[in-house]
């Protein structure tokens, strides 16, 4: 009896019927405003419609729970006000759990300084076809420590589907990104476990970049393993001047001027233009003004994955992807890099010192091309595998 | 099972009461406040309350805006030069927002919306919102926001119809914040450096505020002043858009802001041109992008994100994120000028 009545202490059960669809808006929110620390809101299945953001501000252990990410939908079609589905900020241990949220105008669900966010069962989805008026970001926690993304869904995002930034200690697993720019995307990230995944249909599968004048500098100790990460070859549909605009169509990975990544044992499958990525902030010709940026990636380790691509040309009709299809016709290797290098990570001989070299052994099918992509492409060509057999343990 | 359910229905009752109990209560209506005499709807304050005014507000919608502070019997504030005063503890700040049924005829049949408060408790500064009734002779509190229509004659006799927001609770520590803690915006010296017109006359604010034993060690000499936005006599144009940037937009886009995630910061005093927006990229802008590349790009206003933003009425898309339905077309021509003129690197 005691276990029953501690479990309806937390709980306030979000009732709707009978409410007007504007009401429906005020109750769940003052239901957000008044929670206290323990308290679980429940919300019903069905269809609930939303014209504003529904924020959560500065609450502990705070649970908001649907029936299901099929069965409870929280549509924000109809938005007229807030640049977000759901925003979260200064919060501790949140779990958003079994719901969907729809057609957010903005990004779908915002996590802002929050220690210790869980999604679980959650869906972000835009329901037409993907197009550049969708809002950006699905998942987007920024400047999170402690982030847990387990079982959840994205669709449609006109930025990427689940992206964590600028945040420390992330794990992503037993997730489906699809129809997104981007799948997954870790950004200036630290500590990111991201596994058992699948990413199909988008842009580009997963990304690891690290980008300028951001507060949180620099990314690192992320790991993506296990993925399967595959057909990755949707047109590009990202606004122009958003980074992942110039991300290549048909791509399964990509790592943008990180360091200290891991990938490994992963299915990286008919992503038609590039398998995986590595290149520097140079390579997307974009100016770099921040002195405190690193535009290099180093400390990149590439093994036991499977790679494979059905024989073609690359699908992608920008310079890098019409570079390497020129090059290379229908048997595009799988792995390229930029061959940009941080001078102050090389010794003497031109070679990587300890612990920050780009190792890529023992993969599937690996086949590599350095595109000399300083020197114009002068030297393009695929490189023996020798030349990345170095470890960074 | 009935008993299980009507147990769980007694829990419920007593958390939703211990909501009221818990936290400190404050008045359901704004009349209990004591602020306003006489007939409430004509915003008279009472004597111990000075009203104030920004040399460069916020835009909000083309509202109007009537703004006080009453400070605690006997306390003042401390000078300072650069950011919001910090205010004593028990200070309440009372901004109404409201509309004139003709702007050619400023103060003459005003529609309250709204009035918020800020009051500062000993744990920190805390909001709320009183939305006006519909015969105008109250306004109640509401932390979930609200929304209300609302029609108007601008300045050049066009009639006007808006979508009113009040925001909710959450949303007023969307910008009144800074590193988490919710502040208040507007009255730094530079704001309310400027003159207003008192009941005994037109005088600059702060000696006013000096005069009347409210500011204290205030130097001698020029104090910092911010521009007027839409008044060239009183600063050149980087001035002007720098100041009127600052109030609209660097309550977020500052490094201890809620933008702080952009890397886009703001403020009057910035420094680095790539936080200014100049030639810089956006990090997660989305549709917000416009289809630009940077977010200032000098000399070419139709080409920056940041006029775009200003531009687009599209939720997602629109900056400010909150209060602004209709585009504010003077703001706009400011910012597009200032970029226009901005000469190539130089801000």
């Amino acid at each position: 009896m005691k276990s029953i009545a501690l479990f309806f202490i937390g709980t306030i059960v979000f009732s709707i019927q009978g409410l007007a669809q504007a009401d429906v808006q005020k109750k769940l929110q003052k239901q957000l405003i008044l929670a206290e620390a323990g308290a679980v809101i429940e919300i019903p299945e069905g269809v609930f419609e939303f014209t504003n953001t529904l924020s959560l501000e500065e609450k502990k252990k705070i649970t908001i729970r649907g029936k299901g990410m099929n069965k409870t939908k929280l549509s924000f079609k109809g938005q007229t006000d807030g640049a977000e589905g759901i925003r979260v900020s200064n919060c501790d241990e949140i779990v958003l759990e079994g719901f969907s949220v729809q057609d957010a105008k903005g990004d779908a669900i915002k996590t802002m300084h929050v220690n210790n966010i869980t999604f679980r069962d959650v869906k972000t989805e835009w329901t037409g076809a993907p197009g550049p008026e969708n809002g950006g970001y699905g998942f987007y926690p920024v400047q999170c420590d402690g982030v847990m993304i387990d079982k959840c869904e994205a669709m449609g995002a006109s930025d990427a589907g689940i992206y964590v930034g600028q945040s420390k200690n992330i794990v992503v697993k037993n997730s489906k990104a699809y129809y997104n720019v981007a799948g997954i995307e870790i950004e200036n990230s630290i500590h990111a476990e991201v596994f058992n995944n699948e990413a199909y249909q988008n842009t580009g599968g997963v990304l690891v970049f690290d980008l300028p004048d951001l507060v949180q500098k620099k990314g690192g100790d992320v790991n993506v393993h296990d993925n399967y990460i595959h057909d990755n070859n949707f047109p590009n549909f990202a606004p122009k001047g958003n980074i992942v605009a110039s991300v290549p169509t048909g791509t399964g990975i990509l790592i943008l001027a990180a360091k200290g990544i891991n990938i490994f044992k992963n299915k990286i499958i008919n992503n038609q233009s590039v398998s995986t990525g590595i290149i520097s902030y140079f390579t997307t010709g974009k100016p770099i003004k921040d002195k405190l940026y690193d535009p290099y990636p180093s400390a990149i380790s590439i093994y036991d994955n499977q790679f494979e691509r059905q024989v073609g040309r690359p699908v992608s009709a920008d310079p890098l992807g019409m570079i390497v299809s020129k090059r290379f016709k229908e048997n595009t290797p799988h792995i390229i890099y930029d061959g940009i290098k941080n001078k102050a990570l090389l010794d003497a001989n031109g070679n990587w010192t300890a612990g920050n070299c780009i190792s890529i052994i023992n993969n599937t099918n690996q086949s590599i091309v350095n595109l000399d992509a300083s020197n114009l492409f002068k030297d393009m060509a695929i490189v023996p595998n020798e030349m990345f057999n170095c470890t960074n343990k | 099972m009935v008993r299980i359910f009507s147990i769980g229905l007694l829990f419920v009752i007593l958390i939703n009461s211990s909501f009221k109990t818990n936290k400190p209560t404050y008045p359901e209506n704004l009349s209990e406040w004591g602020i306003f005499e006489g007939k409430m709807s004509q915003l008279i304050p009472k004597k111990d309350l000075v009203p104030y005014t920004l040399n460069t507000p916020l835009y909000t919608d083309y509202a109007e805006k009537s703004r006080l502070i009453r400070f605690p019997k006997g306390a003042k504030v401390d000078y300072k030069a650069q950011g919001v005063l910090d205010f004593p503890i028990g200070t309440l700040i009372v901004k109404s927002f409201y509309y004139s049924a003709d702007q050619r005829n400023l103060g003459k049949d005003i529609d309250v919306m709204e009035t918020r408060l800020l009051i500062h408790e000993s744990d920190g500064w805390k909001a709320m919102t009183y939305v006006w009734n519909k015969d105008q002779s109250d306004a109640i509190l509401e932390i979930a926001g609200d929304q209300k229509q609302v029609k108007f004659i601008n300045p050049q006799g066009i009639a006007q119809q808006v979508r009113y927001v009040v925001p909710n609770q959450n949303q007023c520590k969307g910008c009144h914040n800074s590193n988490d803690k919710m502040m208040p915006i507007g009255p730094s010296v530079a704001q309310m450096n400027g003159d207003f017109n008192y009941s005994d006359g037109k005088q600059n604010q702060i000696a006013y505020w000096k005069k009347h034993g409210l500011i204290k060690s205030v130097p001698d000499g020029n104090l910092p002043k911010a521009a007027v936005w839409n008044d060239p006599s009183t600063g050149d144009l980087n001035a002007r858009a720098r100041a009127y940037l600052e109030i609209n937009c660097a309550h977020c886009h500052r490094i201890d802001g809620p933008a702080q995630t952009s890397g886009l910061y703001l403020t009057a005093h910035e420094t680095n041109a790539t936080a200014l927006g100049i030639n810089k990229t956006p990090v997660a802008a989305g549709n917000g992008s416009g289809g630009n590349l940077y977010d200032i790009v000098p000399g070419d206003a139709n080409a920056s994100i940041l006029l775009y933003r200003m531009k687009t009425k599209a939720p997602g898309e629109r900056m400010p994120e909150l209060g602004r339905n209709l585009v504010h077309e003077e703001g706009v021509a400011l910012i597009q000028q200032w970029i226009n003129e901005m000469k190539i690197n130089k801000p």
